[in-house]
């Protein structure tokens, strides 16, 4: 981002990769495969770089207001220096802070998760996949993260991305409205569960696998950590991927 | 001689109308302990809640089979109470059947009607009853529905039985009395209660008096008795959901609430230009402790509650066996209010009686078990949002004590250090361009 305002330039919308975007060895590969299909389709986009910081929502959901503020009021001042107005996120929860809770602390901006952005390209003809892509006719399972679905009612972008795929889309029994919390949620991913009879992720792993499906699709790098953990967990890394929606679509287009 | 009964009648309704009063203003009183916050955002949105979430129960019927039966006894609650009406006025004028000379033929098809909603009402409540004590439907097995929470939900559906019973048995004596006495107005032979008319035939008129008398005073003064009683039950949800869809939150879901206080106080840090308060607020606590912290629309919920669990049979952390329970949190939110109302109407220390929610109520061990996944918040039929208290009182154990789980203090050092949850250096943060092959 501060490259293109010394040159002078604007871009079309600003990536905000987050940290665990920026961080996690896993959540990488996600962050690269957004950016690879960004590239391709010619959206002329920025990231802030190492001028982000965490937007401060795990702080806000474990009780600390101030550092939460305190993180939110510095990446506004950043982001309004920049004229930032449009931001497109991996994560759920960046996305529903940036969007619904900047607002009240002087930061409005159009917020997008990336799997509205995907669906957009999609309708509009830019993102194509060809009728023999690797995904074609395999099971698919779609998890629910509860800061797109029922934190922001965005139920069917998601499907709409791996409907693209052609692929055999299965439904959990507790989906959309009803889905299952990978666990992660509410700061929970980083620390360890309370005592109780299981971990949350899992009773929704076991869920996922039920239905036979190949490949686990989240759209959040929390729930990614979580089910993987429990794919792992039931020793089922062997048979069954859990991949987000950017690296399905970057795949099936051969980036 | 002939007065007597209207007397007792004014005399049950004004004691009645006495003992609710007494408990409308003790619940008001106990939900303005809580923080006045007005209600955000359009006004029609709130009554669009009241009209298809509340009157229309919208949100009950994602689990078909209760909404259906809910649905019958909540349709014969709203329809019966026009004949309770017409109760009354045949009570204090000393009449019978006060609207049957003026609706004419209509009055017995409303009549069937009302007979017809009051068996529908018998079978959803035996239903109901056999869901929670004989099939032992989970959601109504949890830990926190102890004695009391039992007890009020089989009171309450062996009460609505016997009320409907008196009505049905009224109107047969009532039936058989039309055949041998011109003084009672002709119904006609009404659906239901007419299966019951032949076993009272061979009675003598004064026994089938009695009978029909007896019939419409235990249904007249059950009807006010269960009127005061509802107002100490999780039954009071009949008034308050409407109350609780008007004020519930309008917001994304995901959306937690702003505190302005901690905005100003970050602003002066950062040597923004601060926005002075428009109220003079009193300086309180930093998330919750007590109700007291909590808002007027929180404590409400409190009340609107009717325990039916749905939250508890969603939330993801009470499911793999934590000990967080949505609905517990709102039962201890009640708990607390008539607690600290009970003590201050006795003159005694009320707030100030070294309990507080968090801590003698809510253990930690609940609040942190949270995902705020916001499953309990979907799932309710009357838009409780549980969450909000759990963070407030999240925000308590943060800011004013310190005492976080010891991960999550970690958490908060490394994103004031490294401006990540993680402990990776804030330099590195760009370094996923380099792996871009």
């Amino acid at each position: 981002m501060a490259d293109l305002a010394a040159k002078g330039e604007t871009p079309e919308i600003l990536f905000w990769v987050g940290c665990a975007g920026s961080f996690d060895d896993r959540a990488k590969r996600v962050t690269v495969a957004f950016v690879k299909i960004l590239n391709s389709v010619g959206i002329r986009f920025a990231v802030l770089g190492t001028e982000e910081t965490c937007t401060g929502d795990p702080a806000r959901r474990a009780g600390n207001e101030f550092l939460f503020q305190m993180q939110a009021m510095n990446n506004i001042q950043v982001m309004n220096g920049y004229g930032v107005k449009k931001i497109v996120t991996a994560c759920p929860h960046c996305f529903n802070t940036l969007k619904n809770e900047y607002p009240e602390l002087g930061g409005n901006y159009e917020v997008v998760h990336h799997s509205t952005l995907l669906q957009e390209l999609i309708d509009q003809g830019k993102i194509k996949l060809s009728d023999s892509n690797s995904f074609k006719g395999k099971k698919i399972t779609y998890h629910d993260s509860c800061y797109l679905g029922r934190a922001n009612n965005i139920y069917e972008a998601p499907r709409v991305v791996l409907e693209a795929l052609d692929a055999d889309l299965v439904e959990m029994k507790r989906c959309r409205t009803a889905g299952l919390c990978c666990g992660a949620g509410g700061a929970q991913m980083f620390k360890e569960p309370e005592a109780g009879r299981k971990d949350i992720n899992i009773e929704r792993t076991e869920e996922a696998l039920q239905t036979g499906a190949t490949t686990i699709a989240v759209a959040c790098p929390f729930c990614m950590t979580m089910m993987n953990d429990g794919v792992k967990n039931k020793e089922k890394e062997g048979q069954v991927n859990v991949k987000d929606l950017a690296e399905l679509i970057a795949e099936a287009k051969g980036l | 001689m002939a007065y007597v009964q209207q007397i007792l009648f004014a005399l049950s309704l004004g004691v009645a109308g006495w003992f609710i009063a007494q408990r409308v203003r003790f619940i008001r009183k106990n939900i303005a302990l809580g923080k006045s916050e007005p209600a955000a955002g359009p006004t029609g949105e709130r009554w669009k809640n009241v009209v298809l979430v509340a009157f229309g129960q919208k949100k009950m019927f994602k689990r078909f089979l209760p909404a259906f039966f809910h649905l019958l006894i909540y349709v014969g609650f709203l329809v019966i109470n026009l004949e309770v009406l017409e109760f009354v006025i045949d009570g204090l004028a000393g009449t019978h059947r006060f609207f049957a000379p003026y609706l004419g033929s209509v009055y017995p098809i409303l009549m069937n009607v009302f007979e017809f909603l009051a068996v529908a009402v018998l079978v959803a409540c035996v239903v109901f009853l056999v869901r929670r004590n004989v099939l032992k439907v989970q959601r109504f097995q949890s830990a926190e529905m102890t004695r009391w929470p039992r007890l009020d939900a089989t009171l309450i559906l062996t009460i609505e039985i016997v009320l409907m019973m008196a009505i049905l048995t009224m109107n047969a004596a009532d039936q058989v009395l039309q055949t041998r006495d011109a003084h009672y107005t002709q119904t006609g032979p009404l659906f239901f209660s007419s299966w019951l008319t032949s076993s009272l035939q061979h009675l003598n008129t004064s026994t089938l008096i009695f009978i029909e008398r007896g019939a419409w005073w235990f249904h007249i003064l059950g009807i006010l008795g269960f009127t005061v009683y509802i107002t100490y039950s999780k039954h009071l949800h009949i008034f308050m959901a409407f109350l609780n869809t008007y004020y519930a939150k309008l917001q994304p879901k995901g959306h937690i609430n702003n505190m302005p206080v901690v905005t100003r106080e970050v602003k002066s840090m950062l040597g923004l230009p601060v926005e002075q308060p428009t109220t003079s607020e009193v300086p309180g606590r930093f998330g919750a402790k007590d109700i007291n912290d909590l808002s007027r629309t929180s404590l409400m919920a409190g009340y609107a509650c009717t325990e039916c669990g749905r939250c508890t049979s969603e939330c993801p952390a009470n499911q793999t066996g934590k000990k967080l329970s949505p609905r517990k949190i709102m039962m201890d939110v009640r708990d607390r209010m008539e607690d600290v109302g009970a003590s201050l109407a006795k003159g005694g220390p009320g707030l100030n009686d070294g309990k507080f929610l968090l801590g003698d109520y809510i253990t930690k061990e609940e609040i942190n078990a949270c995902t705020s996944c916001n499953a309990c918040v979907e799932a309710c039929p009357v838009m409780i949002n549980p969450l909000e208290i759990i963070l407030e009182l999240r925000r308590y154990q943060s800011m004013e004590e310190s005492s976080a789980p010891g991960q999550w203090n970690s958490m908060f050092q490394n994103i004031e250090t490294n401006f990540a949850p993680w402990k990776f250096p804030a330099s590195d943060r760009f370094n996923w361009a380099k792996t871009n092959a």
